[in-house]
């Protein structure tokens, strides 16, 4: 759902970055506004999931140059906690396992820490609980999975389940999903991709890192940028997904060759 | 010939003959006993750093603590005691089991069979020749002795709470487990101020008598713990020691197992936090002196500020222990620059038919774990607790159930 008169969200600029002495990102540019769906596709390597690590603020990123405006601040100088807490969201390709951390205990802190920052109330556990519970409904998580410690255990669906679950309490106005549908069976894609289609509004925004139309298919994207070598070397709309899908990437290397010879 | 050790001139040591100095002069049913270890401590040098076993542990503080014996504790101040728990607080002036209705199983032993278990013949005596342990028995004025018949529904919970009281306290605890006997028992020290308590316990498990021991200790960085468990297992005999230990200027804790003649369980779950300039350190020895015996050990360690952690863990298989299945493993956290983590896997394996298995790790809290919490909107301090609760409670929460009421996990992390 595109709308040109919608506040837009975030907004890079130029954006190069590197991880150790390793540039990954060399010049990204990309705005996206409230109620857009963004694909953002690209072969291995080609620097979306550190596009995403960095918008989340990594530790293990520096940013060499370029900006990233989000709701008109400068997204760069704000905390990983911080940035979560305004709105960001990442969900990681690989959800991290945190043995003895109770899985309902960290939802709750996490879920506070971002309805502080909204002016909302805190949810004591009783309310919490009564909270989440209408929301596993949404991703069809067995509520088991709340009394496990942080993905402990969990098989990669559940663990994707468990990061939409968390979309859905933190209500981000900016969501990065990396690679969400990897590790997914046929039933637990379509009902991922149900769960982010209902959390999707005017106000929000979604962009999707993926290797696959079949996630494309189940989630619209109003815009398909491909990305390589570090930058997006072309946008379209979804026809450019399916392009992709008939053609594979080998159009990018000519389309890189170009870029370096101007 | 082995030569008498040489007693040097030390703070510790002229700290204890200060204390042996002030005592009282032996009475009691400890009488006799009292004697020979003032004897003993007479010439015996008080550990210090060039002995290989208190290399990493030094006990110098201890002789900042006034030299004399604190004759009774008050009261302490205790949560309301459970249904399912029946207390007993050690070091008052009056006897600890005044007043207390034992339950179902467990009764006093009497005198001469508290003499037996003590003399020289018993799993029970102490090892002779170990300061701390003559210290203890240089000291305390009784020994309470108590035998476990049947399966006892009560946990027995014993409380000595030394307090901001200046000196030292010592007390003693022998227990028999009658053959199917099971006992839970829940051991609190505390501590708040400038004293020294050593805890010597010992425990012999007949055949297929259960106990599960829990040490929860939580002191003062002015104070020290001196405790020492001795453990006689005999075949099909299970025995689970669960220790949680924080807050000590100096604790050495010596939890040390025989498996009399192999075939029994043994689990050992330790937990020990050090910051600023605290010392923990748990020397523990396990041996199997028969085949098929199992050990299943955990030692963990938080070392924060100027802290220093000290592990040492003996296993010793013999050739008459084949088919034991041991496996100890130490895991530390490390968090800060200045502290310090010293851990040392002892295994001394003769006996070829046997599975051993150690690991040693020592790790800051996981970087990835710690943004994944941060880009969950949870800000560093409280990731970083979060990180650390969840190491600690594996331990903690393996406690007797009636640690509850202590409340040791926030305790614990109070001091972190």
């Amino acid at each position: 759902m595109t709308c040109p008169d919608a506040p837009v969200l975030i907004e890079i600029c130029d954006l190069h970055a590197r991880v150790d002495d390793q540039p990954i990102l060399n010049g990204v540019n990309l705005s996206i506004r409230a109620g857009e769906i963004h694909a953002l596709m690209g072969r291995n390597g080609s620097g979306k999931s550190t596009l995403s690590k960095v918008l989340a603020g990594h530790p293990a990123y520096t940013v060499t140059k370029g900006s990233v405006s989000y709701c008109g601040q400068d997204l760069l100088t704000l905390q990983p906690d911080q940035r979560s807490r305004l709105g960001v969201f990442l969900g990681f390709q690989y959800p991290v396992e945190i043995p003895g951390v109770s899985n309902l205990e960290f939802l709750r802190v996490s879920t506070n820490a971002r309805r502080i920052e909204q002016g909302k109330e805190e949810l004591d556990t009783f309310a919490f609980e009564d909270f989440v519970r209408a929301r596993l409904n949404l991703v069809q998580m067995d509520p088991v999975f709340l009394d496990r410690s942080v993905n402990e255990g969990f098989s990669g669906g559940e663990k994707k389940r468990n990061e939409i679950l968390q979309m859905a309490l933190l209500e981000p106005l900016v969501a990065i999903l990396d690679e969400t549908d990897s590790g997914l069976d046929i039933d637990a894609l379509r009902i991922v991709s149900a769960g982010v289609n209902q959390l999707t509004n005017a106000e929000n925004a979604i962009l999707l890192i993926t290797h696959y139309q079949r996630l494309l298919d189940l989630i619209k994207p109003d815009y398909v940028h491909v990305m390589a070598a570090g930058r997006i070397v072309r946008s379209g709309d979804k026809a450019l997904a399916l392009e992709l899908e008939r053609n594979g990437y080998e159009w990018v290397d000519r389309e890189l060759d170009t870029l370096e010879m101007t | 010939m082995v030569e008498a050790p040489i007693k040097h001139c030390s703070a510790l040591n002229s700290w204890c003959d200060m204390l042996l100095d002030r005592l009282e002069p032996p009475s009691g049913p400890m009488a006799a006993l009292q004697s020979i270890s003032r004897n003993q401590l007479e010439a015996l040098p008080a550990p210090d750093r060039s002995q290989e076993d208190w290399r990493f542990c030094d006990l110098s503080p201890v002789a900042e603590i006034e030299p004399q014996q604190i004759c009774s504790l008050s009261k302490p101040t205790a949560p309301v005691i459970a249904n399912q728990v029946t207390r007993v607080v050690i070091g008052t002036d009056q006897d600890p089991l005044a007043g207390v209705a034992l339950p179902d199983g467990l009764t006093l032993l009497n005198e001469a069979e508290l003499q037996q278990a003590l003399g020289p013949n018993s799993n029970l005596a102490i090892a002779k020749d170990q300061w701390p342990l003559e210290l203890n028995q240089a000291i305390a004025p009784r020994v309470i002795g108590l035998r476990v018949s049947g399966s006892v529904e009560k946990t027995l919970e014993l409380v000595c709470d030394a307090s901001t009281n200046r000196g030292v306290i010592a007390a003693r605890l022998l227990l028999i487990l009658e053959e199917q006997a099971k006992l839970e028992l829940l051991q609190v020290q505390l501590s708040a101020g400038a004293n020294l308590t050593s805890v010597v316990v010992g425990v012999h498990l007949h055949k297929k008598a259960q106990l599960r021991h829990g040490l929860l200790a939580l002191g003062h960085p002015e104070a020290a713990l001196l405790t020492h468990l001795a453990i006689a297992q005999e075949p099909t005999s299970e025995v689970s020691h669960i220790s949680v230990c924080q807050g000590w200027g100096v604790m050495r804790h010596e939890p040390q197992l025989n498996q009399l003649d192999g075939g029994a369980h043994t689990e050992l779950r330790a937990l020990q936090l050090v910051h600023s300039n605290q010392l923990a350190d748990t020397h523990s020895r396990v041996r199997f002196n028969g085949p098929e015996g199992a050990l299943d050990q955990l030692h963990k360690a938080v070392a924060a500020g100027n802290g220093r952690s000290v592990f040492n863990g003996v296993v010793q298989v013999p050739r008459e222990a084949q088919r034991t299945n041991a496996a100890q493993l130490s895991r530390s956290l490390l968090l800060s620059d200045r502290a310090r983590i010293d851990t040392k896997p002892e295994l001394e394996i003769v006996a070829d038919d046997v599975k051993c298995a150690h690991g040693a790790t020592v790790s800051q809290l996981q970087q990835d774990a710690l943004f994944y919490l941060q880009s969950r909107g949870i800000a560093p301090p409280q990731a970083a607790q979060l990180l650390l609760r969840a190491f600690c409670d594996e331990v903690i929460c393996m406690l007797p159930s009636a640690a509850q009421a202590w409340q040791p996990l926030a305790r614990f992390l109070d001091g972190a």
